[in-house]
């Protein structure tokens, strides 16, 4: 018995549309038959993570607040991904561009109307720099990408820690490992009800507008899907890949830094040991469960931050660890692939004797 | 029929051995196979003959069990069977020979073969029955060899002893030769009469209508998936079985290029390292091409000509500016783009992934090699209508046959795609082309069409350098001829002086060969 993957010859296009909703579909029975084997009713838990989640205005706006990074990184990752090129340190990205940024925020600029500015401009700088090393290291050496971008989310963790502790200690912050508090003058403008909605969340809208016109406008956007979909074909375009590399890993570090300084300006106003619950890592299931369309991404990113807050929810209502939403998150990735897979490829099943079983 | 006495299985009790009848093969609403009717016997060499779209390779994939007829029948010695998948075609005593070898690299010889058995068997016995195979069908292969070490050929036949291997009652071979030299070639010919002399019947896919002539002695013609008839080859002339094939007379390819002009492309003292492990060098390349001359270059495959292409597509930079010049211009530094600015064009080998994007439409292919003009982009920003306009343009003027609206590259046969690739750099008005394999496996019709649009390329004033492993082309369209060997180019001499036999021996590496005649 041997099971084969056989491309389909005319892959359906409905099919390929209704995919990332199958997806979701299996994860969410797969979910809950997590949560039963937890001791939970799959029944409160769906209480609990999505319907209170999407009837509670609060919630909502909680929600947009959460998809804010979670777009913001996914879309900068769908330059990478559509060119095949694979930034999995998004997180340490993420928090370069926050440390950068607060260094000029913590420096005493007063009350300058170009603080916040200078302050978003120092955050992307700060993203795109540091995914420049794992870009670098692959055009010069051959190094996998993969690897070493990943290996600096942990590099990124650990200076913020020994900033936080050390050097950028609030020295009236009772031995807290946090900085002061940010001046009025770098904190994002805030609008809607409560004041909790930031103007990051335009600048996700803006982003979003923006890539959709590159990806699909462009000779940049051509090039990337180039790259990706048949690699010699783009060198015989004179698209050096070193100069794409450079570039996509330039772009979604910066979006993945911006989302950083826009988390600290917008939402904690400080910086301090633990400032994105993984929002470096789950941009990735955000990127391809939107399939790596800016349209797509804006919606992925509105599902994968109900899995935070009902994450959070369900910590206290149902005790459950908050890993179960990783592994719920890691299991939405799965999904989504596999879906993908079985748009393009059937399942076949034959057996020893050469027939399909 | 009775032309070979030494045959006696199955032919005086009339089955088949295999009988296709009657075989539907429907993809939506396209009929790739209508009704065809195949009768192949033990111990004959059966051709199929067919332009691409013809419906050749669906009714091999039918035979093969890589794909289920829509309707109709397959038996085999008389019995109705179903080829549910290659195992089953494989377990029923049929053999297949792909066109394009999928053998890993690094492997040995008897490795490839193993890992391609259904049965395990140990390397010690695989290595034991390639050498008997070897002996019996003049197939020499070393079983510990690597495979990244052999030729074309050797690849070849690592295929046809991987098929060997499970004594078939009918082996398929889809286009063997094209990547064979003349000596090659024969030594298959020779290899598959001693296959068909023990009762082996061959099912030979080609469009190599001398060929055909020579080896076959029965010949399916298809046409827009219907048959069209079967004929014995030896009767009809290969202008005959052309006209069969394509419906029409296919016209000859006048190759009567006027005087040549000025040098467009200098290349002097060109060497290369090579770009991998299983690369190879390029060694003092030197040539000149002229405006208004087709220079051809010969070779077997593997010899050097993916990387001369590519340091003259300026793919890879080459070892100084001055080593290759294009109009007085050196460029050996510059990249494809800038050689594209001063009027060149480039048609690669591999029409799928690296002459186009398989997965994407005609008109963002238009925009692969033609981006840089100022009617494809503006500012950055890509203007899709001027690209569907020219993609529109390449295919009235090249004949390109694709389905409705904007189909993607992956979706057009073989000899289609090569139209539209070579159509694309053609409109152009190129000073310069270089193309690498012009007509590798597309269709006789289709290849005419290229090859006429190359000469009349020349005639009005392109310089134009052919690399090809075809020598019949290269003889019919070029003024001068080199060959390359192992990275090394033999300084180009005019055809009218070269022998089939000279350029045969300089692709083998025989230096004295140009000179034996």
């Amino acid at each position: 018995m041997r099971i084969e993957l056989v491309r389909r010859a005319h892959p359906s296009a409905l099919a390929r549309a209704l995919a990332p909703l199958a997806a979701l579909a299996v994860a969410l029975a797969l979910g809950a038959l997590l949560i039963s084997a937890l001791g939970r009713s799959p029944a409160a838990a769906f209480d609990v993570y999505i319907r209170s989640q999407l009837t509670d205005p609060w919630a909502l706006t909680e929600l947009v607040i959460k998809a804010t990074p979670l777009v913001l990184i996914a879309i900068g990752l769908s330059f990478c991904f559509r060119a095949s090129l694979w930034n999995i340190g998004a997180e340490g990205q993420f928090v370069v561009g926050a440390i950068v940024a607060t260094w000029l925020a913590l420096s005493g600029f007063g009350a300058s109307p170009w603080l916040l500015p200078a302050l978003l401009i120092l955050g992307a700088a700060g993203g795109a720099l540091y995914a420049l090393i794992p870009a670098i290291l692959r055009v010069r050496f051959g190094v996998s990408e993969i690897l070493t971008s990943l290996m600096l989310v942990y590099v990124a963790e650990l200076l913020l820690d020994y900033l936080v502790r050390g050097p950028w200690r609030d020295p009236r912050g009772f031995n807290f490992p946090q900085t002061r508090l940010f001046s009025d003058a770098a904190m994002l403008p805030t609008f809607g009800d409560g004041g909790r909605l930031h103007l990051g969340v335009l600048i996700a809208l803006v982003a979003v507008f923006v890539a959709w016109i590159v990806m699909s406008r462009t000779l940049f956007g051509y090039r990337l899907r180039v790259t990706g979909d048949a690699p010699r074909a783009a060198r015989f375009a004179g698209f050096r890949p070193a100069s794409t590399t450079l570039a996509v890993f330039a772009i979604s570090g910066a979006m993945a830094g911006l989302a950083g300084i826009i988390e600290i300006t917008g939402q904690m106003h400080q910086l301090r040991p633990a400032i994105s619950p993984g929002y470096g890592f789950t941009a990735i299931i955000v990127a391809f469960l939107g399939r790596l369309h800016p349209v797509g991404i804006l919606a992925a990113g509105l599902v994968l931050a109900l899995t935070f807050i009902g994450g959070e929810s369900a910590q206290i209502a149902l005790k459950l660890p908050f890993d179960v939403t990783r592994a719920f998150q890691g299991l939405l990735l799965f999904c989504v692939l596999a879906a993908d897979s079985l748009v393009t490829y059937r399942i076949r099943l034959v057996s020893a004797a050469g027939r399909p079983a | 029929m009775a032309s070979e006495p030494s045959v006696d299985v199955d032919r005086a009790g009339g089955v088949p051995l295999v009988s296709m009848r009657g075989i539907v093969k429907r993809f939506g609403d396209f009929t790739a196979n209508d009704g065809i009717d195949l009768d192949i016997r033990a111990g004959e060499i059966h051709a199929l003959l067919g332009e691409n779209g013809a419906g050749k390779s669906t009714l091999v994939k039918i035979l093969y069990g890589l794909l289920q007829p829509s309707a109709g029948e397959i038996l085999w010695s008389g019995r109705p069977v179903v080829l549910a998948s290659p195992v089953a075609a494989r377990s029923l005593g049929i053999g297949m020979v792909f066109q394009h070898f999928s053998l890993f690299e690094n492997l040995t010889v008897a490795e490839n073969i193993a890992a391609a058995m259904d049965q395990g068997l140990s390397l010690g016995a695989i290595a034991a029955r390639v050498k008997e195979i070897g002996e019996r069908y003049g197939l020499q292969l070393d079983p510990g060899r690597p495979v990244w070490t052999l030729s074309a050929g050797e690849r070849q036949r690592i295929e046809i002893v991987r098929c060997l291997m499970q004594d078939p009652r009918l082996l398929v071979l889809d286009e063997p030769t094209s990547v064979l030299t003349p000596q090659e070639a024969e030594r298959l010919f020779e290899t598959l009469e001693s296959l068909r002399d023990q009762g082996t019947a061959i099912l030979y896919i080609s469009h190599r209508l001398e060929e055909v002539r020579r080896l076959c002695t029965q010949a399916t013609i298809l046409r827009l998936g219907r048959k069209v008839g079967t004929v014995d080859p030896r009767s009809v002339s290969a202008r005959q079985l052309a006209a069969m094939m394509v419906g029409a007379e296919v016209g000859e390819v006048r190759a009567d290029a006027g005087p040549a002009g000025a040098p467009v492309l200098s290349v002097r003292d060109l060497s290369l390292p090579p770009a991998s492990v299983h690369g190879i060098a390029l060694r003092d390349v030197a040539l000149e091409v002229r405006a208004g001359e087709i220079v051809g270059i010969a070779g077997i495959a593997g010899n050097g000509q993916s990387e001369l292409f590519g340091a003259l597509s300026g793919e890879r930079p080459a070892n100084a500016a001055s080593t290759i010049v294009i109009d007085g211009v050196p460029v050996g530094l510059q990249g494809v783009n800038a050689r594209r600015a001063l009027g060149a064009a480039f048609v690669a080998e591999e029409r799928l992934g690296h002459g186009a994007v398989p997965a994407h439409a005609l008109s963002d292919n238009i925009v692969l090699t033609r981006h840089a003009e100022p009617g494809i982009s503006r500012l950055g920003f890509l203007l899709p209508a001027a690209a569907k306009a020219l993609a529109e343009r390449v295919r009235t003027a090249f004949d390109v046959r694709a389905g409705r609206g904007d189909p993607a590259a992956a979706t057009l046969s073989g000899g289609n795609l090569q139209k539209f690739v070579v159509g694309r750099e053609m409109t152009r008005q190129p000073r310069l082309l270089v193309v690498n394999q012009p007509t590798w496996g597309v269709d006789a019709a289709a290849a005419a069409l290229i090859r006429q649009a190359l000469v009349d390329g020349a005639k009005a004033g392109a310089a134009i350098l052919v690399i090809s492993q075809d020598l019949d082309e290269l003889f019919e369209i070029s003024g001068r001829i080199a060959v390359i060997h192992d990275g090394r180019l033999s300084a180009p001499r005019p055809a009218g002086e070269l022998t089939r036999e000279a350029i045969g021996l300089l692709m083998g590496g025989s230096g004295e060969g140009a000179h034996a005649h």
